[in-house]
């Protein structure tokens, strides 16, 4: 029964991952573009959930669906009209071939390793479980992420603020 | 029928090849940051679905992997698209094709 609904889901939500990030590659406007980058955001987020990842869906539909998408329509807004178009540069045959090439390579990886399946259900809850591993076994990267998003939001300031906008006392 | 890990694996390197395709085709800056995050995205599923099906003595570290890469994802979204902004206005384009200062 709930097997049933999972496997109902996971079809579902990969047609839609994999189609809208084809509609990514094909369409020709880049505001439906990332339309179509955030219907495939929450497709990967349904994925998550079947997968029993619920703070990592949450955490997709917030981060990538919701900011990053967001920044990326600022991004379009703020270059010129004639900058919208989605096309491709003279690279498109061999970009073609070697996503093809990758995409036979790690599917042929992918069915031919044989992997070590752990017979066991899917996690209860995984939240409190990632704030405890977080804050004890990786608490160094957690520090270190917290640096690098600092510098990152300084470095975008910095990259952007109009020349000679320190001047103004 | 059920749904095993080699078909999240198959929809992950798919996924990979798309975003691979958009980053290199794309003649438009930000269609290029475009194709780089569902390559990350693509990465981060794999992640879960190794943390979820296979077997390990520590199931949740592949979550807090995929959690360090959004991280990072979100730092290099913003970074790139400040410098979109900022190549617009030095140079007056955001096609990648034109970008090549550095050429002679």
């Amino acid at each position: 029964m709930e097997e049933t609904g999972t496997v109902v889901a996971f079809w579902l939500f990969a047609i839609i991952t994999i189609g809208s990030a084809v509609a990514v590659a094909f369409v020709r406007n880049l505001i439906h573009a990332v339309v179509f980058l955030v219907i495939s955001f929450m497709g990967v987020a349904g994925l998550y959930i079947t997968l029993s990842a619920d703070f990592i869906a949450v955490a997709q539909i917030l981060i990538y669906a919701g900011a990053i998408s967001v920044l990326m329509v600022f991004a379009i807004v703020l270059t010129p009209q004639g900058e919208r178009r989605n096309s491709e540069g003279f690279l498109r045959l061999p970009a073609l071939v070697l996503a093809a090439l990758m995409a036979a390579t790690l599917i042929f990886v992918a069915v031919d390793t044989g992997w070590e399946i752990a017979d066991r259900p899917g996690f209860d809850e995984t939240a409190s479980l990632i704030g405890e591993s977080l804050l004890d076994k990786y608490v160094l990267p957690f520090e270190i992420a917290s640096v690098l998003l600092l510098v990152a939001m300084l470095g975008a300031i910095v990259l952007v603020r109009p020349e000679g906008a320190v001047e103004e006392e | 029928m059920s749904v095993d890990l080699e078909h999240y694996l198959i929809v992950g390197a798919i996924l990979f090849a798309v975003g691979m395709y958009v980053a290199l085709a794309k003649r438009n800056f930000v269609s290029v940051l475009m194709g780089i995050e569902l390559m990350f995205n693509a990465v981060n599923l794999t992640f879960i679905s190794f943390s979820r099906f296979v077997e390990s003595p520590n199931p949740l570290e592949g979550h807090v992997f995929a959690i360090f890469v959004i991280t990072v994802a979100a730092a290099e979204a913003a970074v790139a698209l400040g410098l979109a902004v900022l190549l617009y206005r030095v140079h007056g384009t955001i096609s990648v094709d034109e970008m090549d200062l550095l050429k002679w």
